[in-house]
């Protein structure tokens, strides 16, 4: 607690702690995103989300130690990590899309053990990261030092939020994409190949968690055992922001890097996590109360 | 014939019984695997309470397990009594403890459902394991080390096999009790319509709370056997072990064949045997193992083993097969 006092005692340490967060947060939306987009269109929880960064960290590592600046290790882990979404629906997801809740919960989480675990046999579970050697940022003469890997990721994470978005509004399977989100039945009697559209849902989810996992890997670290904590946040953000609200996704991710942050300064880096997990329940726990005071259930 | 059938379990049972009690005295060296085989039994039965009998899968139901561990090692460790005295208290305490904490969970968490059950549960586990994880009290990272066992030297393994084997058949015996009665019946009820169930006037959520108590009953007492059975507690790799036990309980139950009141405990076995005799062929890739095997047994097998003999032979479990009931049936 004696770090509270801290932050009253020098303010500046707050706009620290805000920038940190806001700039994380960013990675966050995104693959809160694509949860949301898997979640709305194939209607399925996919608890292998956190691993999907975790691959696409790993990708945008071994890119970069093959002689590749890492930022050109962003497009190049997504396409990676769309191949291995697609190939991840065509092995297991298809099977269990139209079972109910449970199983496909169950069937991921799975998925995310197994991909966890190859990942710790085969990379190793030492600490990876990718360099870019962009220096830092000092404002307000020192006080605050933003690196500017991390401004350059936050940028980024909105043009890949931005694309994305695009793609879904404009092109063709976008479109179908949306349609099927909104009825799949209808849209498989006006001719959607709704197969299709889940593998294309779930591959650029994929993609997705690739690029944000490659931009963790070059403003943090990349380890096999980082999954499940962002599993957990997307699932908050979703759960908070709500199916389909892109803006509410965007500012959900902003509000919980910043507090994380926060309470990672107040409580001690050790309970950070156990933060993000408390909150988890917190939040369901409230939402659960706020819904039944309105006479409704959580679905 | 019915009469008979049921003669029959009952010495098949009897028989069981008797060789689980000359077991310490055939096979020595394997009491410390055979008192963890118990333990598996109780995870796997108490998760199908609610898992398969009432339809809430939890993920974090390794919670009251840390949390009697820890509380029973607290108990030894501070309060000054005897071993004996020492470790039964500190069961208790384990227990009630656990309950008291699934009590006042209760009508938060399993006001959720489906995948908000199943994921705030995952939640709880983890934050569990990281909080006690540092807390310096509980040891912090480093874990706690109960007691040593007083007595003679190999005394330790078959005091405990014992000790676990009597928590199984408790846990065996109460769960089948409470699923022969009114009980049970409104656990299925809120499994296959809980709405419906409320507005039957059930007391839902009390129900539940209930389910969740009996729950954290048994597996607070494991815990607190399994902490001093391992001689050793680590916050993440033992007590709140989600990636070991938290995923086993649910696996093993679903293996075996959830919603019955055999298919747990077979699965348990199954599973347990299974783990015993190839995980250390396998060289490192257990985990990777684990992993497939949840994707397997989930996607292909998802009615488990008694699940699918029962779809297979209906007859031998009960259900009368009527001709042409598809027909009648409408």
């Amino acid at each position: 607690m004696e770090n509270l006092r801290l932050l009253f005692d020098a303010p500046i340490l707050s706009l620290q702690l805000l920038l940190d967060g806001v700039l994380i947060g960013a990675i966050f939306a995104l693959a809160a995103y694509g949860m949301a987009l898997v979640w709305g269109v194939v209607g399925l929880i996919n608890v292998s989300q956190g691993e999907l960064v975790m691959l696409g960290g790993y990708a945008a590592w071994f890119l970069y130690r093959a002689g590749l600046h890492p930022l050109f290790a962003v497009p190049l882990a997504a396409a990676l990590l769309f191949v291995a979404g697609w190939l991840l629906y065509r092995a297991v997801i298809f099977r269990v899309v139209d079972k109910d809740l449970f199983t496909s919960i169950l069937a991921t989480f799975g998925l995310s053990i197994l991909i966890q675990q190859l990942a710790n046999t085969l990379f190793g579970a030492d600490v990876r990261t990718a360099e870019s050697g962009f220096g830092t940022l000092f404002l307000f003469g020192g006080a605050v030092t933003v690196s500017r890997i991390k401004l350059i990721s936050f940028a980024a994470a909105l043009l890949t939020g931005a694309f994305l978005m695009l793609f879904l509004k404009r092109s063709r399977m976008g479109q179908a994409i949306r349609a099927t989100a909104q009825n799949a039945r209808a849209a498989r009697v006006m001719g959607v190949d709704t197969d299709r559209v889940y593998a294309w849902t779930f591959a650029l989810n994929a993609a997705i968690c690739g690029a944000s996992g490659a931009l963790v890997a070059m403003t943090w670290v990349v380890h096999p055992y980082l999954g499940l904590p962002y599993t957990v946040r997307s699932f908050m953000i979703v759960i908070i922001a709500g199916l389909g609200n892109v803006a509410g996704v965007l500012f959900a991710a902003l509000g919980l890097g910043v507090a994380e942050n926060f309470a990672g300064f107040i409580l001690g880096a050790e309970y950070q996590a156990a933060f993000v997990f408390t909150l988890l329940v917190a939040i369901l726990v409230w939402r659960r109360f706020w819904l039944a005071r309105e006479r409704r259930h959580l679905q | 014939m019915i009469a008979s059938s049921a003669l029959r379990r009952r010495l098949l049972l009897a028989c069981g019984i008797v060789l689980a009690l000359l077991f310490p005295a055939l096979a020595p060296a394997y009491r410390s695997q055979m008192a963890l085989l118990w333990v598996m039994i109780v995870f796997a039965l108490t998760w199908d309470l609610l898992g398969g009998q009432m339809g809430y899968n939890s993920f974090g139901n390794v919670l009251f397990f840390g949390v009697g561990m820890y509380a029973c090692v607290l108990v030894q460790r501070d309060a000054g009594l005897g071993y004996y005295t020492g470790l039964f208290v500190g069961t208790a305490v384990g227990a009630l403890a656990a309950v008291a904490l699934a009590g006042l969970l209760g009508s938060g968490i399993l006001g959720l459902r489906g995948h908000s059950f199943a994921i705030g549960t995952l939640g709880l586990g983890i934050a569990a394991g990281e909080l006690a994880g540092g807390w310096d009290f509980v040891g912090a990272g480093g874990g706690m080390v109960p007691p040593l066992f007083p007595g003679a030297l190999g005394g330790r393994e078959t005091f405990f096999y014992y000790l676990c084997f009597a928590l199984a058949a408790a846990t065996f015996a109460s769960l089948r009790w409470l699923y022969a009665g009114r009980f049970g019946l409104v656990l299925n009820a809120i499994r296959d319509d809980e709405d419906k169930a409320e507005a039957m006037g059930l007391r839902t959520t009390r129900y539940k709370t209930t389910a969740w108590c009996v729950c954290a009953f048994f597996l607070g007492l494991s815990g607190g056997a399994v902490g001093n059975l391992l001689g050793f507690i680590d916050p993440r790799e033992v007590a709140f072990a989600g990636p070991t036990f938290g995923v086993w309980m649910v696996l093993m139950a679903i293996l075996g064949g959830k919603g019955t009141l055999w298919g747990p405990v077979l699965g348990a076995v199954v599973f347990h045997v299974t783990k015993e005799l190839f995980w250390t062929y396998l060289l490192g890739w257990q985990r990777v193992a684990l992993g497939l095997l949840i994707v397997v047994i989930v996607v292909f097998f998802p009615l488990g083993i008694l699940g699918w003999a029962r779809e297979r032979w209906p007859e031998r479990f009960g259900h009368r097969i009527e001709d042409g009931a598809a027909e009648s049936g409408r």
